[in-house]
């Protein structure tokens, strides 16, 4: 392949983003400390531009680019698009809430964009390099980004926490890869996956039956799986996930709930499904144990909380079992189901943490249970969006949450794992009660305190839009899964 | 033979330096064992004709961060005794993890799947093949992508260590150059008749 532009143009979105990136650099250092909100405003517009990127060079078929180390089709275009939109609105959550607390520095946003560059290198990643680069970039930048607040010792805690375990975990997953390149002799997902078929490799050669390599295949496959699930946060690699949120500014928090869990699902399919498809009949074994104890453990522990943040976080490794129910249920209409449970997962997320940025003033985070006691009588119409959030997280119908469910447990009834739905219905049960005790407080408990809310006008609208597109989206969900169902064919 | 015969020289080495990193009670000791280590895997690399990664690996490791490391070490004075605190009580699941991790890997990762006949010595090449310039083509062509994104990810450490470390404190001395370089006479000398 020469390098001409016509040739790069399908990573057109990736080299705009990383070209604004520097320029916003080099622009945040020279700016006042008056005009900061111009770094923000050009941090949206870049998402915005990436965005339209996207849809310009919407892949018509598989676009492979830079030796197959690059990878355009519609599952990287839809998901991209998913990450930049809930990215714009977790910028716009967070520029009040870092605005009050003297932490509304360009670099909140910078970090951000390189996250979503990396969160973009995952989701088309061809090849295990790719993989591991794209997860690096969006790490480090989380890192950073949890670490910003400097006076807080929380923070700092949860800084180290994460980085020191997500170094691990990236060890772990490096090492699985390390053991799959020595065993298969490539990088390139599409030819590991040739290898694992038992067809024959790119030099024409037939691939010798790989029962020999099998043992090899497998114990890569358990780093890997190890690395993805702490990514993921599935139980039992969970352990950093409630202290990380909890400690996090809560910008940082909502960022790191919503959009990368979008990229962890795109690395679940690349690699599992892109990749290691061969190898189904083992990965889809180590996935229902994942996903019962990360639903069993999100779901049972979340009941003991009563800091929000902490309550969500349980609430995420919850949902990250219900994630994998999908990929379990290993057919296409299994993978649309999954991709639309994290794409309303995100959207879920980006609500849920927006509100506690919407309760939260000067000097006082409204992130514990009791802040949001009696909400009813100081504004029904927070309570009323609160209330789609929690019901829709629930999985209450007609809220769109309940449709993500809904669909999942369908395709894994389908796949004939009609107890592995019995268990994850009983666990979703046990999860309404912390989702509607937030419910109770709201509406029929009194107020602790009657401070007026004070969210800017843009962040009322924003809210409100994310609220009730998730109530729309529950009364229509055809039109978005129809999307998903689209993509996996 | 006489390659073998250092092979497994420079391996024992390794392994003994690797082992002595984490056990030594001096952190100073512990950081000049990773030196050691280090500069073994260089003399592996050269072994197998990986000459510029040998070289990269010197320079850059042993040179530029270990004594980076070691200033660190030094300067932070870590008290070791607390952090030591829970050797003896951790170390039978320490043992218990790594023995597991060890049969598995001796396992699978053995002679038998990864051995000459399978995996053959890769080919002796002559004086006049210059292992940097094949590592530079295949860097800039075949590899192009990855190697980018390994440029943003060194970005990204640069700006999340100026983050996390830059800060402006008040009442503190700073030189400000750009003043300095436009001072004038008559700004800092003034003639006083007496």
């Amino acid at each position: 392949m020469t390098l001409t532009l016509q040739n790069l143009l399908p990573a057109a979105p990736e080299m705009f983003l990383l070209t604004m990136i520097t320029l916003l650099l080099v622009i945040d250092v020279s700016l006042p400390e008056r005009y900061r909100a111009l770094t923000y405003q050009m941090a949206q517009a870049t998402l915005v531009g990436v965005a339209v990127l996207v849809l310009m060079f919407y892949p018509e078929q598989q676009v492979l680019r830079f030796h197959d180390t690059f990878v355009n089709d519609a599952l990287a275009a839809v998901l991209k698009l998913a990450i930049v939109l809930v990215t714009f609105f977790v910028f716009a959550y967070s520029k009040p809430y870092l605005q009050d607390r003297n932490l509304f520095k360009g670099e909140y946003f910078i970090l951000g964009l390189m996250a979503v560059l990396g969160m973009l290198v995952l989701v088309s990643a061809h090849s295990l390099l790719t993989v591991y680069l794209g997860l690096e970039l969006l790490s480090l930048s989380l890192y950073a980004m949890v670490g910003l607040h400097r006076e807080s010792i929380t923070a700092s805690e949860a800084a180290m926490k994460y980085f020191v375990l997500g170094a691990l975990a990236s060890g772990m997953l490096l090492y699985g890869m390390s053991l799959f390149y020595g065993a298969t002799g490539t990088l390139d997902l599409a030819e590991i996956a040739r290898y694992l078929a038992g067809g024959t490799g790119s030099d024409g050669m037939i691939v010798q039956e790989f029962a020999g390599t099998r043992p090899v295949l497998i114990l890569g496959l358990v780093f890997i799986l190890v690395g993805i699930a702490f990514k993921l946060g599935a139980a039992p690699f969970h352990m950093w996930v409630p202290d990380v949120y909890h400690g996090a500014p809560t910008a940082v928090t909502l960022f790191i709930g919503s959009a990368p869990k979008i990229a962890a699902f795109a690395m679940l399919m690349r690699l599992l499904v892109d990749g290691l498809a061969g190898l189904d009949s083992d990965w889809t074994q180590i996935l229902v144990i994942l996903a019962i104890a990360s639903m069993a453990i999100g779901n049972i522990i979340a009941i003991a909380q009563d800091n929000l943040k902490r309550m969500l976080a349980y609430s995420t490794i919850a949902h990250s079992g219900f994630l994998f129910l999908g990929i379990i249920a290993g057919t296409q209409a299994g993978f649309a189901a999954s991709m639309f449970y994290v794409i309303v997962y995100a959207l879920m997320a980006a609500g849920g943490f927006g509100m506690i940025i919407v309760l939260s003033r000067t000097g006082v985070e409204a992130d514990r249970l009791d802040d949001f006691k009696g909400l009813n009588e100081r504004s029904p119409w927070y309570a009323f969006l609160m209330l789609i959030l929690m019901l829709s997280m629930a999985g209450v119908p007609p809220f769109l949450g309940f449709w993500a469910k809904w669909s999942v447990l369908r395709e894994v009834v389908n796949a004939d794992m009609i107890w592995l739905a019995v268990v994850a219905v009983c666990f979703a049960i046990i999860g309404l009660f912390y989702y509607l005790r937030v419910v109770r407080m709201m509406y029929f408990d009194a107020p602790l305190n009657q401070a007026r809310i004070q969210a800017p006008a843009g962040m009322r609208v924003m809210i409100s839009t994310n609220a009730l597109a998730i109530l729309a989206l529950g009364v229509y969900p055809s039109a978005l899964m129809a999307v998903c169902i689209a993509v996996m064919q | 033979m006489i390659e073998q015969l250092f092979f497994y020289g420079f391996s024992a080495i390794l392994i003994f330096a690797g082992v002595m990193v984490i056990t030594a009670r001096n952190s100073v000791h512990a950081a000049l064992f990773l030196v050691l280590a280090f500069c073994t895997s260089a003399a592996l690399w050269l072994l197998l004709e990986a000459e510029f990664l040998a070289m990269t690996l010197v320079l850059v490791y042993v040179g530029a961060v270990m004594v980076l490391f070691l200033f660190v070490v030094m300067m932070l004075d870590v008290n070791i005794a607390p952090l030591r605190e829970g050797f003896i009580r951790y170390l039978p699941v320490g043992i218990l993890v790594t023995t597991l991790i060890a049969v598995e890997l001796a396992m699978t990762v053995g002679a038998r799947r990864f051995g000459l006949d399978i995996m053959p010595a890769p080919v002796r090449q002559g004086p006049e093949y210059s292992n940097t310039e094949t590592l530079g083509l295949a860097l800039y062509t075949d590899y192009l992508y990855p190697f980018e994104i390994a440029a943003v990810i060194l970005l990204v450490a640069m700006v999340a260590a100026i983050v996390l470390t830059m800060r402006r404190r008040q009442g503190v001395k700073h030189q400000k150059p750009e003043q300095q370089v436009t001072v004038r006479r008559e700004d800092r000398v003034k003639l006083v008749k007496m």
